[in-house]
């Protein structure tokens, strides 16, 4: 008969963190910026139709790195958090910090149950407030623990180069044009240093504009739009960006 | 918080399970109790006394279709409100208008809006015009109960169809029979009245300012026979709402516009109280 061998909790975490933290590293990292219109989500995504971001509620916005079913599925839970608590209160009573909460102790719960596989992902819920300083910015990584950002925020597999490197660009009331090139300056640098091209089509690109008269703030950005925010040499660009919102 | 109540603050397992993109179906699985349709009512003699909303008009035109409701509410014979709103969008492309009970009423109206956002979110694509229209006759069915105590909820729905390119109407009954309406159509009290004057005034080839006013005399002319339908109250400055749903979206007239048309319409039937006639032959 053999003797079950005896894992440290220490041992066991650290294992798990590992798993978790491999699988998130397998895809492609992603950055939210605050602009000084709203909050822009940036990432690169070959897919058109499987997001890594969207809309959870009115002024709160959603992203994700790592394996997808598992952020899917969080990502439609945390839609029916918010639709849920908005019909039984009211509209205002929805808040991002309440989301962040159910997703921290939901993956926590998740983490350290022994029974469950950790989930592989790292979340970002943001709300674009009325002000830039009413925006709020969560960062959620696979152990449930959450981290309060401001300014910009990474996660993926390679995220601490590339916040390293946004912290030091990153501004205050940048246009969107200037912060989604910044975004995409980041992306596009391999761990090793060099640099390569990411083409427009591979970019997924979504916003949290408080300028949009609508209620519900989320919109994506696609197609011409994006190219000409690309293309557009900063502040020049903002003068069509937020016109032409629709065209999804 | 009442998404946590049934657990230590992780998302209840009935949150992650893959399932419907419904709202409605995911309320009627976790908490039934909040469904409108699963309320019961104690045995009440008689009819409930609750205010009603009235009239609602809806007109298409090419490119379009213009949705509209007076603003009173009656419970019995007495004016229960003057300002009520009866007309609300239902998305980016489609708006209801609901004649009947009225706290029923807006409470469906939140529902239905819920619901097609809800689909939107979670599918990441709206749903169909007809979608759109057959989850409102569920919504319709399950208030059937209520509706046998007089607690009746009678909408009617328009929207731009993307798909195809024009505005579209549906009409339904309390059962929640839904039934596509070509050119224009009217729900409540008044609604005899208003399609008589649509009836008389309505043309294939409208343009929107044309279709605004038309909908806007059918409500006169609704108001004229009908004691539960209000007319533009000019005294208070409250006319009728009036919403337009084309390629663009949804959009409601501002009180300033739908002042100018209700003017207009006062002006020429202060000379002819009847209105505008239709040719004889």
């Amino acid at each position: 008969m053999s003797t079950p061998f005896y894992v440290s909790p220490q041992q066991a975490m650290a294992d798990r963190a590992e798993y978790a933290r491999k699988g998130i590293a397998r895809g492609r990292s992603l950055v939210v910026l605050q602009y000084a219109d709203g909050i822009v989500f940036v990432g690169e995504n070959p897919s058109r139709a499987l997001h890594k971001f969207s809309e959870i509620y009115d002024r709160i916005g959603f992203a994700a790195a790592g394996k997808y079913n598992e952020y899917e599925n969080l990502r439609i839970g945390g839609v029916r958090y918010a639709d849920l608590r908005g019909y039984t209160y009211d509209r205002d009573d929805v808040t991002a910090r309440g989301l962040a909460n159910v997703y921290a102790q939901t993956l926590g719960t998740i983490f350290s149950s022994a029974g469950e596989k950790p989930y592989e992902v790292e979340l970002v819920v943001a709300e674009v407030g009325e002000t830039p300083d009413g925006d709020q910015i969560y960062r959620l990584p696979h152990d449930g623990s959450i981290v309060d950002e401001h300014g910009s925020v990474a996660v993926g597999g390679n995220a601490e180069q590339i916040s390293g490197y946004l912290d030091q660009r990153h501004r205050d009331g940048m246009s969107l044009a200037e912060a989604l090139k910044l975004a995409v300056q980041a992306l596009s640098r391999d761990p090793n240093g060099s640099e390569r091209e990411i083409p427009a089509e591979r970019l997924e690109v979504a916003v949290l504009d408080r300028t949009r008269p609508q209620k519900r703030k989320f919109r994506r950005i696609v197609g011409r739009q994006l190219s000409r925010l690309l293309e557009a040499d900063g502040a020049a660009a903002e003068a069509g960006g937020s016109e032409d919102s629709d065209e999804e | 918080m009442e998404a946590n109540t049934r657990s230590t603050g992780r998302l209840p397992a009935a949150f992650l399970t893959p399932g419907s993109s419904s709202f409605m179906d995911f309320l009627s699985e976790h908490q039934p109790e909040l469904l409108p349709g699963n309320r019961q009512l104690p045995p009440t003699q008689g009819v409930i006394e609750a205010p009603h909303g009235t009239t609602i008009v809806s007109v298409t035109f090419p490119g379009g279709v213009v949705l509209a409701g007076d603003r009173r509410a009656t419970m019995g014979n007495v004016i229960a409100q003057r300002d009520i709103e009866k007309v609300f969008p239902a998305d980016e492309y489609s708006a209801v208008g609901i004649a009947g009970t009225a706290g029923l009423a807006v409470e469906m109206v939140k529902l239905f809006q819920l619901e097609l956002e809800h689909f939107e979110k979670v599918e990441g694509a709206q749903l169909s015009l007809e979608g759109k229209a057959n989850r409102l006759s569920t919504m319709i069915r399950s208030n059937l109960g209520m509706a046998m105590q007089g607690l009746a909820v009678v909408p009617l729905f328009a929207g731009y169809d993307v798909d195809r390119d024009k505005g579209r109407i549906f009409s339904y009954d309390v059962t929640g029979g839904r039934s596509e309406e070509h050119g224009y159509a009217a729900t409540g009290s008044g609604s005899i009245f208003a399609r008589g004057a649509m009836k008389k005034l309505f043309r294939e080839d409208l343009s929107e300012a044309e279709a605004t006013t038309l909908v806007v005399q059918a409500l006169y002319d609704a108001a004229d026979d009908d004691s539960a339908t209000g007319g533009p109250d000019v005294a208070r400055r409250i006319y009728p709402i009036v919403t337009v749903i084309t390629e663009d979206g949804f959009r409601r007239l501002t009180d300033d516009e739908s002042s100018a048309i209700a003017r207009s319409v006062l002006e020429r039937r202060l000379e002819q109280p009847d209105g505008p006639r239709a040719a004889l032959l």
